[in-house]
């Protein structure tokens, strides 16, 4: 197959894509979004639980995609764990840049190597929006908003 | 592989340059028709031509150009009425596609005809464009929109359509053939159950016109539309297809030039024929290119495209099942050139992606056609959808990208 295919679907992405992590309801969460895909129908769930000071104590999702749009929720709730709100929308900021090819690097401390996994997206335009669905729906349920669009 | 003899489909390859191209180094296999069509040459010189040698507007000057094109505009209209052997040139009118088509129907015979409680009835096929403008002028006038079911195979309920047929039932809205799963409905028994009801019919043909030949006096549906970037032709073009004494009796959909009579202030009177809804400056030069895509179409002939397109559909339908882990998603007994399927486990986008880089063009997604997902519980399909101008090599092709996919994910 094509280096390209082999470097958009790795098997860190291919390993979160058939096993996503925290792929769950919690019933303690206290903030959550709908993203919509209108493209392609995609759709997911994000739930966040937020406590003091904007930390993110619990991170989970739930919904139906493609591989890339449920590897990249999967490792987002994994990354978001633990850090602030504020943290997290600086990573959401440099990731987006990431998948669309606008910096060919992103400085995300521990989470750096994780993230760059997914950089294989920008060579596919028409994936971006896979990528960053979940990441949308997050950002959403931050601001108190019930819908995310990647348009 | 043995072709039909009067059909050499390599020959006819050779009038479509693009099919030669290579995409990410490999032949370009082109199974996305059912979205829109590839061109031949015969278009891309007529359209050429068009611009450099007989450019001007229509229907407005006394000078040369302004002749030469409207007798080629004009041109156009005899080339698509003959085709669909419609009774009269003031039954072909111009549109901008197959949507604008429909929502001219929509807005102009519903706006004219529909009141409080009446019914639209449309199917589970339906494209969004032939839903979306229904339920838009249901607002309006509080009429109506339900959709006739179809069953596991993709089928239309003919008989649960006989149950809902009724006197409220003032238009029928159904598609000639799925664009995602490619059943072929059956029209005539729909168009006479409607008549019977006392209902007109709009049938979208937007799928039925690469396929086969639309005879509008053998169909007899009081109104048929169809896009032009689909048989060949350019993008900006859509045909709508009325019966005179319907369109006679129906208001201006747009205002504008071209569609008048006499302007004033006080009262305007308006054009009489296909000119009351061709408002503005007509899409000219796509036009013409339609006309020389339907006269290019009948040098082959629908006759000889026809038993092409079954063998390629019935080959895929035959490699594809073999493939462990797709499902074909509609299974009607008459089917068009279109297979829609899903992968266990893998999603439609990331097969599109990765048959892409086989050179493989297919569409992924959900086709314009939520309700028609939602009926067979799937987000989106990958479809592929065939026309005159492939091959098998192509399926071949789209055979052994598929599998690759499987391997890919397995
Ligand atoms: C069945 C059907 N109806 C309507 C349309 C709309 O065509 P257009 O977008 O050219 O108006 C399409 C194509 O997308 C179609 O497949």
């Amino acid at each position: 197959m094509f280096d390209d295919l082999r470097e958009l679907y790795q098997e860190v992405i291919l390993d979160h894509s058939k096993h996503p992590r925290n792929f769950r309801h919690p019933d303690d969460a206290n903030h959550e979004a709908h993203g919509y895909n209108p493209l392609c129908g995609d759709t997911l769930n994000v739930y966040l639980k937020m406590g003091h000071n904007g930390l993110i104590e619990d991170a989970a999702f739930e919904g139906k995609g493609c591989a890339i749009s449920l590897a990249s929720a999967s490792m987002m709730t994994e990354i978001i764990t633990g850090k602030t709100e504020t943290e997290a929308k600086v990573l959401f900021d440099g990731f987006q840049k990431l998948v669309k090819g606008e910096e060919a690097t992103i400085d995300a401390g521990d989470d750096t190597e994780r993230l760059m996994v997914l950089a294989g997206v920008k060579e596919f335009p028409m994936r971006v929006k896979c990528a960053t669905l979940a990441w949308h729906a997050m950002s959403s349920a931050m601001d108190g908003e019930e819908e995310a669009s990647t348009e | 592989m043995n072709d039909m003899t009067t059909f050499d489909v390599e020959k006819i390859r050779k009038d479509f340059p693009i099919l030669s191209r290579e995409i990410h180094g490999m032949p370009l296999a082109f199974l996305d028709n059912g979205a829109s069509a590839q061109k031949p040459k015969a278009v891309l010189d007529a359209i050429e031509k068009a611009y450099d040698h007989t450019y001007a507007n229509v229907h407005r000057g006394v000078h040369y150009l302004s002749q030469a094109s409207t007798e080629l505009y004009e041109g156009a209209r005899e080339t698509i009425r003959a085709h669909i052997n419609a009774a009269s040139l003031d039954e072909v009118i111009f549109t901008k596609n197959a949507t604008e088509s429909i929502n001219l129907v929509a807005d102009s015979y519903g706006r004219a005809n529909l009141k409080e409680g009446d019914e639209i009835l449309l199917s589970t096929l339906e494209h969004h464009s032939n839903i979306v403008p229904w339920q838009l002028i249901a607002e309006k006038t509080g009429a109506v929109v339900k959709a006739v079911p179809i069953d596991e195979h993709g089928e239309f309920m003919f008989d649960t359509y006989l149950e809902m047929l009724g006197p409220k039932t003032k238009i029928v809205a159904v598609t000639h053939i799925s664009n995602a799963i490619g059943t072929i409905t059956p029209i005539d028994e729909i168009i006479s159950a409607a008549h019977d009801a006392g209902a007109v019919v709009l049938i979208d043909g937007s799928q039925a016109a690469p396929h086969m030949q639309i005879d509008m006096q053998a169909i007899g549906a009081d109104f048929y539309v169809f896009t032009g970037h689909k048989v060949f032709g350019p993008t900006g073009i859509g045909i709508l297809y009325g019966k005179e004494e319907l369109l006679d009796k129906m208001p201006p959909y747009q205002g504008g030039g071209d569609m008048i009579r006499r302007v004033t202030f006080e009262k305007t009177t308006f054009a009489k024929g296909h000119s009351k809804f061709e408002a503005g400056t007509p899409p000219i030069v796509q036009a013409i290119g339609l006309g020389a895509a339907i006269d290019y179409v009948n040098t082959i002939g629908f006759d000889k495209i026809g038993p092409h397109e079954q063998s390629l559909l019935a080959y895929a339908t035959e490699q594809l099942g073999q493939i462990n882990s797709v499902r074909i998603i509609g299974q009607a007994k008459q089917k068009a050139s279109i297979i829609s399927f899903t992968m266990e486990g893998i999603h439609p986008h990331d097969i599109g992606t990765i048959v892409d880089r086989g050179g493989v063009a297919i569409r992924v997604g959900h086709h314009c056609a939520q309700p028609l997902m939602d009926h067979f519980d799937v987000a989106a399909t990958a479809r592929a959808s065939f026309a005159f101008y492939n091959n098998r090599a192509d399926v071949d092709a789209l055979v052994t990208a598929v599998r690759g996919v499987q391997e890919f994910f397995g």
